[in-house]
C-alpha cells in the first residue's frame, strides 16, 4: 500500500441543511402529526410543522467558498423560497486517509 | 402551426394531449425530449402532467433544470404560448414563468375527480371559444394542487385579470382564492391543474376541455392570417 501523502488544497465540509415551511403557508402535514401526538396523549404539542432535511458534501478551499456554494443551491434548487425557508450548518471533515 | 408536447421521464399525460392535437384536431404534432434544445419550429409548447422525475424533492423542481427548459423560456418571452397542465403548472411556477407555488392539498389525499370549473376570463387565446364565467366540468389528478401565493402577489394577480379557471363553489384542495388555474401578465403563459385533455374525446362523455384546444387554434390562426396581412401591406407599401 502506498500513502499518498499529497494533500490536496480542497477541504471537504459536510453541509446539513434544513427547508422548512414558511410560517405563513399552512402545513397540513403537520396539522395532522399534531393531532396524532394529542391522541397519544401529549396534549401540550403545538406548532407542529414538517420540513426537509439534506445532508451532502462538498469539497471547497475555504469554508467562506463552501458556504457560500451552498446558499446557493438552496436558493436555486434545494429550497423554493415561495412557499420554504432554509438554513444549514456545515461541518468541516476529517480526510480518511486509509482509502 | 405545430404543436409541441415536453416529455420529462415521468411526464403520463404527454401522449394524452398528442392524441387530442394530432389526432382529434389534425395539428401537426411533436414529442419533445426534454434533452431537446432546438424547439424554433413549435408555436404551441404544452408541459404535460405527470410525475416528471417522480416529483422528488418538490413536483417539478428537477425538471425546471431540463436542457430544454431555457427554450421553453425564451419561447415564451418571446410572445408564443406554452400551457402548463397540472405536473406542467408545477413546472412553470418552478421555472419562475408564473407566480406562486403549488403545495400539498389542504386534506393531504391526492384528488382524482372531476370538478365544476368556472372560466373567469375570455379575452384570452386560451378562453376565447368559453363565455365568460361559464362553468364546465374537468377532470382533476394531484396531490400537490393547492395553489399557495403571498398576499402581494395574490392581489396582483387579482387585479391584473391573471386568474384564469377558479374552482366553483367546491374547493377541492384549499387552493387560495379557490385558483385552479392562471396566466403570465401578457397572458401567453397558462398554468393549470385540471386536465382539458382528458375531456376533450367525445367517446369520454365530456368534451369541456375541447374548447380549450380550439381557442388555441383559432388564436393562432388569427395570427398568422394578421402576419400574412401584415406582410403583404409591407410588400405593397
Amino acid at each position: 500500500m502506498k500513502l499518498n501523502l499529497t494533500m490536496t488544497e480542497k477541504l471537504i465540509y459536510q453541509a446539513q441543511i434544513y427547508v422548512t415551511l414558511r410560517p405563513s403557508v399552512l402545513d397540513p402535514a403537520g396539522t395532522a402529526v399534531q393531532s396524532g401526538l394529542q391522541h397519544l396523549g401529549y396534549d401540550n404539542v403545538e406548532q407542529v410543522r414538517i420540513g426537509k432535511y439534506i445532508e451532502l458534501t462538498v469539497s471547497a478551499a475555504s469554508e467562506h467558498e463552501a458556504k457560500e456554494q451552498v446558499d446557493r443551491m438552496c436558493d436555486r434548487l434545494l429550497a423554493n423560497t415561495v412557499i420554504e425557508n432554509y438554513r444549514f450548518d456545515l461541518l468541516e471533515q476529517q480526510p480518511s486517509i486509509n482509502k | 402551426m405545430k404543436f409541441g408536447v415536453i416529455v420529462f421521464p415521468g411526464s403520463n399525460c404527454d401522449r394524452d394531449v398528442a392524441y387530442v392535437t394530432r389526432d382529434l384536431l389534425s395539428v401537426p404534432t411533436r414529442m419533445v425530449w426534454h434533452e431537446e434544445t432546438d424547439i424554433s419550429d413549435l408555436d404551441v409548447i404544452v408541459i404535460p402532467g405527470g410525475f416528471s422525475y417522480g416529483d422528488y424533492l418538490r413536483c417539478g423542481a428537477i425538471a425546471r433544470f431540463s436542457p430544454v427548459m431555457p427554450q421553453v423560456i425564451s419561447h415564451a418571452q418571446k410572445g408564443k404560448l406554452v400551457l402548463g397542465i397540472c405536473n406542467g403548472f408545477q413546472i412553470l411556477t418552478e421555472v419562475g414563468l408564473l407566480p406562486g407555488a403549488l403545495i400539498r392539498n389542504r386534506d393531504l389525499h391526492f384528488i382524482c375527480d372531476r370538478s365544476p370549473i368556472s372560466v373567469e376570463r375570455t379575452n384570452l387565446p386560451w378562453t376565447q371559444a368559453y363565455r365568460a364565467y361559464q362553468v364546465i366540468t374537468l377532470p382533476i389528478a394531484h396531490g400537490e394542487g393547492r395553489y399557495y401565493a403571498d398576499a402581494d402577489t395574490l392581489a396582483k394577480l387579482e387585479d391584473n385579470g391573471q386568474v384564469v379557471f377558479r374552482y366553483h363553489r367546491e374547493n377541492p384542495n384549499g387552493s387560495l382564492n379557490n385558483i385552479a388555474g392562471i396566466c403570465n401578465l401578457q397572458g401567453n403563459v397558462l398554468g393549470m391543474m385540471p386536465h382539458p385533455e382528458r375531456a376533450s374525446d367525445p367517446a369520454l362523455g365530456n368534451t369541456d376541455g375541447m374548447d380549450l384546444f380550439e381557442g388555441i387554434l383559432a388564436a393562432t390562426a388569427n395570427a398568422y392570417a394578421q402576419r400574412r396581412l401584415s406582410h403583404q401591406e409591407f410588400v405593397e407599401a
